[in-house]
């Protein structure tokens, strides 16, 4: 089941042989190899504490801001391999969303949605910076509700909202691929139908790699899915095959909610 | 099993009392607390209030003659502490320029680096700093800068002595608020791509500004009414002073002035209330800061 799966033409992103440990010798991703699908939304599944995020926090090296986390395999971003690209431009090319809606509490919504640059020490003229707020902002919905309270703190919005202007400030560095770890668990279902709308509609223009603790979440807006058991991707394919006539007993025995 | 149907009426009313004798213990306690702070404001404003004027604040205090004239008059004693007030706003102002970028810094290090030897000696020697007599500190600034420097007393001593006072408040609490912050604001940064010391500068920093303010204010409050160092290393003048290699007056050292000299015993009271006021407003001023970031 592996074979067609690692094999995408064109993928946005190819992982191959990723394998995590926090510490020696102690795998949570074990060797994982996959290509994902451009202008998808993808998936990950499976339990609790299986590697989902560790996964995909390798993708940005998220992990390098901790001492003696152990990284190998490769990882094609675009065709590079992310270990030569920059930090900052491989960080622009996967912008990630976490689990908890994190603007900055001490910034604008406006000055969040723009946080990449105004900290990175980018340059903007006003107008394109106003541009490209009033884009982030309309891709996630959130323009309507927010326009006329910019300069308000971001932290003042509801839990939904926060998560869109999160979405809103990775959209902002125009990213291949989005991250997105848990995006709705802390959130109520209207917020969470919200974003799972506005995921469906961003594939358009971006690649979707979202981590998902909820299968139905996963089965309503994923095309491709991914399912992960104790640090091994188990299988990986179209989500209507998978969720369909899983191939493998684990995923089977998951989606059945025999465990997880 | 029946533990809960042993509870007889008996039982619960002991209980009762018991609880009230303890809330009434707590009170009692809580007043005897409060009422040193309480008296000592009674009796500053009682008895200085009289000596407080615009005079007070902008000129320096007579010579023992005119302040023995006044008295025998039965008038107020004229002038006032102004060479204490810039003394010691030129003093705590310089020992801030020098321990809040040090300290901000060694905040930052124990912060980034907490299970670091280095980090946990520092954090240590930051401790035992916090717990070393004032008035040792101001024997080594006495023999760092008050003979080799300066070559006499000075307010660059002075600060010296009160920086080093100041620096373990600061230390704690710049690590203190940076740990508070929470992990997911830094990751969400570092996502941007930006780099560390950004992150920390700006980021870390701006979410945690109000604690570090307030760390810094209390540090102030406390070194304010400092006497002891001061006298070993500015020594005190009669007359303002901004030159920081020159002897220079301070509020404290002017109350210790007037509590020697019979005449002038007076002031001690305007003096010590206008000491107690900038702390007291300090201390409020930096409980605000911290609530409204609650
Ligand atoms: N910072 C960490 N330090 C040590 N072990 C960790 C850390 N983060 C996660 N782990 C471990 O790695 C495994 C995978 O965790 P994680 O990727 O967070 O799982 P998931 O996102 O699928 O719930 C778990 O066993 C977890 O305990
Ligand atoms: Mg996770």
């Amino acid at each position: 089941m592996k074979e067609d799966s690692v094999n995408i033409k064109d993928p946005v992103l190819s992982i191959r042989n990723l394998s995590v440990a926090y510490d020696k010798g102690n795998y949570a991703v074990k060797d994982v190899s996959a290509d994902i699908k451009r202008n998808a939304v993808t998936a990950i599944m499976g339990p609790s504490g299986c590697g989902k995020s560790t996964m995909l926090r390798a993708i940005n090296r998220m992990h390098e801001l901790y001492e003696n986390i152990e990284t190998k395999g490769s990882l094609i971003l675009n065709g590079k391999d992310i270990t030569d690209m920059p930090t900052i431009q491989l960080r622009r090319m996967a912008g990630m969303v976490f689990q908890r809606p994190n603007p900055f509490p001490t910034l604008s919504i406006y000055d969040n949605v723009i946080a990449g640059y105004k900290l990175n020490g980018i340059r903007l003229k006003k107008k394109e910076r106003d541009e490209v707020v009033e884009r982030s902002l309309r891709d996630v919905t959130l323009w309507d509700e927010v326009k006329d309270t910019l300069h308000r703190k971001g932290t003042f919005l509801s839990g939904g909202q926060q998560q869109r202007l999160c979405i809103a400030r990775a959209l902002a560095f125009d990213p291949e691929v989005i991250l997105l770890d848990e995006p709705t668990s802390a959130l109520d279902p209207v917020a969470t139908s919200k974003i799972e709308d506005l995921l469906v509609k961003l594939k358009e223009n971006y690649s979707i790699l979202m981590v998902t603790h909820n299968m139905s979440q996963a089965a309503r807006i994923s095309d491709y899915s991914m399912f992960m058991y104790l640090g091994e991707l188990v299988e990986y394919g179209k989500t209507k095959d998978m969720f369909t006539n899983p191939k493998d007993r684990r995923t089977e025995e998951y989606l059945t909610g025999k465990f997880g | 099993m029946n533990a809960a149907a042993k509870i007889t009426a008996a039982n619960l009313s002991r209980r009762t009392l018991k609880d009230k004798l303890f809330k009434g213990l707590v009170l009692f306690l809580s007043l005897i607390t409060i009422s040193p702070i309480v008296l000592i404001i009674y009796k500053l404003v009682a008895k200085g209030y009289r000596q407080i004027s615009l005079d007070f604040i902008i000129k320096t205090p007579p010579n023992t003659f005119e302040a023995m004239t006044a008295l025998s008059n039965g008038e107020l004693i004229p002038g006032g502490i102004a060479n204490g007030i810039t003394g010691t706003l030129l003093m705590v102002v310089l020992a801030s320029v020098i321990a809040i970028p040090v300290g901000v810094i060694t905040g930052i290090y124990l912060y980034e680096n907490p299970g670091k030897p280095l980090a946990n000696l520092t954090r240590s020697i930051s401790d035992i700093l916090q717990g070393v007599p004032s008035i040792v500190l101001g024997l080594i600034a006495y023999m760092w800068i008050v003979k080799p420097i300066t070559s006499g007393f000075s307010a660059l001593a002075g600060s010296v002595s009160l920086s080093i006072m100041m620096l373990p408040m600061i230390v704690r609490s710049t690590e203190e608020t940076l740990k508070m912050i929470p992990q997911s604001i830094k990751e969400a940064a570092v996502a941007l791509g930006v780099p560390y010391y950004k992150v920390i500068l700006r980021v870390l920093i701006p979410t945690g500004f109000s604690g570090l303010l307030t760390g810094i204010l209390l540090g102030i409050s406390r070194i304010l009414g400092e006497t002891a160092p001061l006298m070993l290393t500015a020594l005190g003048s009669s007359v303002i002073n901004l030159d920081i290699t020159k002897p220079t007056s301070a509020i404290p050292l002017l109350i210790w002035e007037f509590y020697n000299d019979p005449n002038m015993v007076d002031l001690i009271w305007s003096s010590s209330l206008l000491l107690m006021g900038m702390v007291l407003t300090l201390n409020l001023v930096s409980k605000r800061i911290a609530a409204r970031t609650k």
